[in-house]
């Protein structure tokens, strides 16, 4: 199938419609027997015509589970360290190290040293507990916004929207999204296990105050520009801990992290008796493209809705 | 971005034409399956010789003393390898659906979950999203169900990563929506699911995990994008997904797609096209997919040149999946005359009519799109004319398909009527001969006939 070659440059060009022709119909065009009208379909979820696509994200399905097995070998490297400074996390595989500088050191306040899972959650954090501004509005307007994104809630206080977070997003109670950076010297195991323990309700009292608060030890940070008001403000600048893995061995490993319990293959009987499969190629009825029509067309008069009833005979 | 980060093969102990002829197998036990209204993903098919070589023993079915055990252990212990093997213990557990019941009717067990999907230790992570897979293959709805609010929770926590570096985390949103396109396929998803998702902000994170740009990943994009589908074949509520942006936030999918096809060689991008091809399509038949004054909100002419490389790129890479882009092209021409004229200014009915031995449902979609441009008048019809469109309708004719041929008989209605010449050309390669074949067959003749008439007399 030639395209022809100004189709590529289109794709690429600017966004536009074309100028339609002048649209000029006889009425003999649908006179019996002819029959044609133009009309968008559609199908239902249970429609044969989703049979080939069904069949295809299946086998994709089943060949990650067959691919992947039981859980994924973890490539060793010799051990390193984390290079951020303050930090004495020693790693032997890359992927825990790529998921602890993520966790830990991506997403940093510049002023607490709070980590944060996003830098959406981090914005957020720095408005309203380094912003000054921010404290004055809030005196006299709802300016808590709710974490959700897409929600537009705004509230009173912190532990207003904290409740809303819980009532209508069915966060649970005790969540909380910041993670206080770790202490200088060895890394204590604990530490980190603390927090997320204290995070998951042990000591059974919910935290006060803002959901977002914590207090631990904090370190100095890594030298800031002036004016730099986060960790990490463009990707180009320290969105990756590139600096670090380029001492490292160059083995960063191609995964696809499926879970491997998917589906599986099936243990039916293959030489039982079965219906007669037409394959995909031009065996099945072009009759199943002539189910399932939306609205009537559009031609003359207002356009009729045909909502959810659906045509399934043909006409 | 739209590099996909493979499962290591396993060495391969057997040929290539075994291989082949295995998948030929899968494919048509899984036909079968959906034919029989069977082929939901959630139904976990075990194969026994599988689990026991890799891990060694038969799932149990765990009480509530040992879930609690187990989950105690995950959260607290304080070996790390101890923490993950009790996640593991209880994720094998998972696999009875007792022990499932069980799991969800425990307190906090859930929250607990959530604790451990956003732990900050990549292991942890990937064993509980393995557990949330298996509680995600439940056949019992309230299983999956009770996951489902931790849902929102989670996709702000997950929001906000870089595709390039936080494989646990996308681990886990993978896992989201592979759980949640499961709770989808549901039969009582349109009724009782399917609503209160709607009327939670799940579609705009949804949509938001389906924006092009550099934080795509595509494994992630895949399960989001068939939950859409999911939703929208189910056609509770597609007005508000089209408030919501849907149209454009796909349209612009569509566009990258079609950009990755170009650069990147089997990177399994088949997987994404196939739901978002499906979920323009449906969302076209919409009412609320029409601005004021009739024309449709998606009117950027990028898509159809889009829907074309897509169009080439499944021909090689997947033809079984060409009615579905055949489908949406029929939708985006059906009633607009703006794309019916792109297709001709881009000189696209050549590569259209290239399709037409393909297969037989493939050829009815192409004369039907054909027939939506004609149809639009003398206009039209003359950018059609001369060209190859005559001898292909030529070819046509001789197919047996009866709605191949009656298809191929209503182009030709419109271009006799619409374009001076056109009878003349039929007669003279032919054409009556071609009609005439088709004489005595009830659902054409009336058709041939008038077609006959046409011809002769004008």
């Amino acid at each position: 199938m030639q395209l022809p070659p100004a189709l590529h440059a289109r794709l690429a060009g600017a966004p536009g419609s074309a100028e339609p022709l002048p649209v000029e119909r006889d009425p003999a065009a649908r006179t019996a027997p002819f029959r044609f009208a133009p009309r968008p379909v559609r199908f239902p979820r249970e429609h044969d015509f989703f049979e080939e696509g069904d069949v295809q994200r299946h086998l994709y399905l089943q060949d990650v589970l067959m691919q992947v097995g039981g859980a994924p070998e973890r490539p060793r490297v010799p051990e390193f360290t984390c290079q951020v400074a303050g930090c004495c996390q020693v790693f032997d595989a890359l992927e825990d190290y790529e998921h602890h500088y993520h966790t830990l050191h991506r997403n940093v306040c510049s002023f607490c040293k709070r980590a944060f899972p996003s830098g959406h959650l981090l914005d957020t954090h720095i408005l309203e507990w380094h912003d000054s501004l921010f404290q004055i509005l809030a005196e006299r307007q709802d300016m808590y916004q709710c974490l959700v994104e897409g929600c537009t809630e705004k509230f009173r206080t912190s532990r207003d929207r904290k409740e809303h977070l819980v009532m209508r997003h069915l966060y649970p109670a005790d969540f909380r999204f910041d993670k206080p950076r770790k202490s200088r010297g060895p890394v204590m195991p604990g530490a980190a296990e603390q927090v997320l323990a204290e995070a998951l309700g042990d000591d059974g009292v919910p935290s006060e105050g803002d959901a977002m608060e914590v207090c631990s030890e904090h370190v100095e940070p890594p030298p800031v520009p002036a004016g730099e008001r986060r960790a990490y403000s463009h990707r180009e600048m320290n969105s990756c801990p590139s600096a670090a893995l380029a001492q490292l061995p160059r083995i960063w490993p191609e995964r696809y992290h499926l879970p491997s319990v998917l589906v599986k293959v099936p243990r039916e009987d293959l030489k039982g008796p079965r219906r007669e499969i037409s394959t995909s190629n031009g065996g099945s009825s072009a009759a199943l493209w002539r189910c399932c029509r939306a609205s009537p067309p559009r031609h003359g008069g207002p356009r009729t809705l045909a909502r959810a009833t659906l045509h399934v005979a043909g006409l | 971005m739209w590099s996909r980060q493979r499962g290591r093969l396993k060495p391969l102990c057997c040929g290539v034409e075994e291989l082949r002829c295995r998948r030929r197998e899968r494919e048509a036990a899984l036909r079968k399956a959906r034919r029989e209204q069977q082929l939901v993903s959630k139904r976990l098919l075990r194969d026994e010789a599988l689990e026991e070589a890799e891990e060694g023993c038969v799932a149990m079915i765990f009480g509530e003393a040992e879930i609690q055990q187990f989950l105690q252990l995950a959260q607290r212990g304080t070996e790390e390898k101890e923490r993950e093997g009790a996640l593991v213990s209880l994720r094998r557990g998972l696999q009875r659906p007792e022990t499932q019941q069980t799991f969800i009717r425990l307190e906090g067990s859930i929250r607990t979950l959530v604790g451990l999907l956003t732990s900050n230790q990549a292991l942890l992570q990937l064993e509980a999203a393995r557990c949330l897979h298996e509680l995600s293959h439940s056949e019992q709805s309230a299983v999956v169900e009770a996951c489902l609010p931790a849902t929102s929770y989670l996709l702000t926590y997950l929001s906000g990563h870089s595709s390039d570096f936080i494989s646990p985390h996308l681990t886990v949103l993978e896992a989201l929506g592979y759980a949640l396109s499961q709770l989808l396929q549901a039969k009582e998803a349109p009724e009782k699911i399917i609503p209160s998702v709607l009327g939670s902000t799940l579609p705009q994170h949804m949509l938001q995990l389906l924006q092009p740009g550099p934080k795509l990943n595509l494994g992630v994009a895949v399960e989001f994008a068939w939950c859409l589908h999911y939703i929208i074949c189910s056609q509770v509520n597609n007005a508000l997904l089209i408030t919501q942006g849907a149209l454009s936030t796909l349209g612009l999918l569509l566009l990258d797609l079609a950009g990755a096809v170009q650069r990147t060689e089997d990177a399994g991008l088949e997987l994404l096209a196939c739901p978002v091809l499906r979920c323009l399509s449906n969302l076209l038949t919409e009412a609320a997919a029409e601005a004021v004054g009739g024309q449709l909100q998606l009117r950027d002419e990028r898509v159809v040149a889009a829907l074309f490389i897509l169009l080439q790129f499944l021909l090689q890479k997947q033809p079984s999946l060409l009615p579905e882009g055949l489908w949406l092209l029929n939708n985006l021409t059906a009633n607009s005359p703006s794309f019916c004229t792109s297709l001709l200014s881009l000189d696209l009915i050549e590569p259209l009519l290239h399709l037409l031995s393909v297969s037989n449902v493939v050829s009815v979609l192409v004369l039907t799109v054909l027939c939506n441009v004609a149809e639009k008048g003398p206009a039209y019809c003359q950018r059609l004319w001369p060209g190859p469109l005559l001898s292909s309708l030529l070819d046509t004719l001789a197919f047996s398909d009866t709605e191949v041929v009656g298809q191929s008989l209503e182009l030709l209605q419109l271009l006799f009527l619409y374009q001076p010449g056109a009878a003349q050309a039929f007669l003279q390669q032919s054409g009556l001969q071609a009609l005439q074949r088709h004489e005595e067959v009830a659902q054409l003749q009336d058709r041939v006939h008038a077609l006959q008439q046409t011809a002769l007399h004008g």
